[in-house]
């Protein structure tokens, strides 16, 4: 029976390489995708791509690519990214010149485009925002993008004629390991259990080493192995839908179904219901068997039909985040702190404009979650102000008030920092899925 | 005992929204968890730091739970004043609560 191999590159835009490039050097790997694309990242690649029309891809993808494609060209390992960001065409393009300059030959490059929605987005003014509930329009002056969640649909059809590099924007992040199940063993959106499997795969591999031990080391009740070398994981799956999650056997880590149910419900609300553009996925029957050393078998996944909308991420502009801290040690240091906080919020509330989201906490006490402080007394503690403004001067205000508390706060105040950032966040609506159209474009190398 | 000694969680944020997945070591120890650590215990453990409601999905075979638990991240990681904008650090406190 027909199997293949899929490894997972990346779990997120800035992971590390070179448990990537262990995996095609010695993986076995009939593809390998890389997932660098959060929520928001594509709404920042946007504005970069507002200013230079050339930009707007992932700023890693060429450092990344370099190593990949004379790899993956050696192993005849295919390569799926949605690191292509608001621009994959252009990507495509500088992929394209890297692999010339490489001395790679008979390369078909792919860029998946569609998910651009941006130009449309004034035909929901009154879609309700999922997060909210509110209408889109409310959001109308501020928004800057606006991207859909495609599914593996254009992945495949750049498979079927013949890609074997494909970059994509905004694309669910299993979708991306799904298209090449369904283009090499031909399955169909009506086979819910095998869209069910391998929406399970997507899941299990789109965050890459969180499968394989990552996020997961608990030291004294879960010791991971080598976790300084940690690997990133494959699947090899079988025209049938079964298989198995591994690692290389050099690289750091495990693969335990204790690993594998902490990654399965990772992100999940309820797992009998995971929407993705491809399927409604039911992972509420899901069981891995330890059937080797670092080799997990999965099954029991199945689906419902999709739905007939896409998601879109609508990036705007929300205003400021200013931030100050500064820290305080020794003897009676916890003290010292909190009366470094009454005196930033007394300053504060001397100012005319408003501060939203204002929160003053003690890092070491109770910055991490919200509780009533204790009696602690700790070696050092430093001081955390944040709030949120609508314009840039009042966040720097409010940034450097904490960093006069060197000289106008309490004894031994040290190691201020002072930071002012844009907010640009994230609404998400539907749309039919008629609404957007999907495109290809090809380079051959 | 704390729910740590018997139990492993791991924390997903969606928008405002977050995720705890809490799994016993043990099959044994699986009823015991889902006879104690319910949608209401755990929104009263977290107190102020979830104002929405807390959702429980049970997951027998794999002895897991997951909490899903609205309005838990001060807006979201694209908006939220917080140190720790995702909440990835809420499940180990989950894990201190208190067992028998």
């Amino acid at each position: 029976m027909k199997k293949i191999r899929i490894g997972s590159g990346a779990g997120y835009a800035g992971d590390r390489l070179k448990p990537a490039l262990d995996l095609i050097e010695k993986g076995d790997l009939d593809y390998i995708c890389f997932e660098g694309l959060a929520e928001r990242t594509i709404a920042l690649a946007q504005q970069a791509k507002k200013v230079n029309p050339d930009l707007g891809y992932n700023e890693l993808l060429l450092y990344r690519m370099e190593k990949v494609l004379p790899l993956a060209h050696r192993h005849r390992t295919k390569v799926i990214t949605n690191m292509g960001a608001a621009n994959p065409v252009a990507a495509c393009r500088e992929i394209a010149k890297l692999a010339t300059s490489l001395g790679l030959q008979d390369l078909k490059i792919a860029a998946v485009t569609g998910d651009d929605c941006t130009a449309i987005i004034s035909d929901y003014w009154d879609s309700p925002i999922l997060e909210t509930g509110d209408p889109l329009g409310t959001l109308a002056e501020r928004i800057v993008s606006a991207n859909a969640y495609l599914g593996s649909e254009g992945i495949v059809e750049a498979l079927k004629n013949g890609a074997d590099i494909v970059v994509t924007g905004r694309v669910a992040d299993p979708s991306l390991f799904l298209a090449p199940m369904l283009f090499e063993f031909g399955w169909d959106d009506t086979q819910l259990d095998k869209m069910g499997t391998g929406t399970l795969v997507g899941h299990l591999l789109e965050c890459a080493g969180q499968v394989t031990g990552g996020y997961f080391a608990d030291p004294g009740k879960k010791e991971v192995p080598d976790l300084w070398n940690l690997g990133f994981p494959y699947v090899e799956i079988a025209e049938n839908g079964e298989g198995y999650i591994s690692k290389l056997t050099a690289a750091g880590g495990m693969v335990t179904p204790a690993t594998c149910t902490e990654q399965l419900l990772y992100e999940i609300h309820d797992p009998k219901h995971y929407i993705t553009p491809d399927c409604v996925a039911d992972f509420s029957k899901v069981t891995f068997i330890q059937s080797a050393k670092d080799q997990v078998r999965f099954a029991g996944a199945t689906a419902q039909a999709a739905t007939s909308t896409f998601k879109v991420s609508v990036g705007y502009s929300d205003g400021f985040i200013g931030e100050g801290e500064i820290s305080y040690g020794g003897a009676n240091c916890y003290q010292r702190a909190l009366l470094a906080q009454q005196v930033v919020e007394k300053r504060l509330a001397q100012f005319p404009h408003r501060f939203s989201d204002l929160r003053t906490e003690l890092i070491g006490v109770n910055a991490l979650l919200e509780r009533p402080l204790g009696a602690a007394e700790p070696n050092e503690v430093r001081l955390r102000v944040a709030a949120k403004t609508t314009l840039r001067e009042h966040a720097l205000l409010l940034a450097n008030e904490v960093e006069t508390l060197y000289t106008n706060g309490p004894a031994g105040g040290g190691g201020a920092s002072k930071k002012v950032s844009e907010v640009l966040a994230i609404a998400s609506i539907l749309i039919p899925k008629s609404a957007i159209r999907i495109n290809i474009q090809y380079l051959n190398v | 005992m704390k729910l740590w000694d018997i139990a492993h969680a791991r924390t997903g944020d969606k928008g405002n929204i977050s995720n705890i997945s809490l799994i016993a070591y043990e099959a044994r120890d699986y009823e015991l968890i889902r006879e104690k650590v319910t949608a209401e215990s755990v929104k009263e453990w977290f107190g102020p730091q979830i104002k929405g409601a807390v959702q429980r999905f049970e997951i027998p075979q794999l002895n897991a739970l997951n909490f899903v638990m609205y309005e838990a991240l001060a807006g979201g990681v694209t908006r939220s004043t917080a140190l720790d904008k995702h909440g990835k650090t809420l499940g180990a406190y989950l894990l201190e609560m208190p067992i028998e």
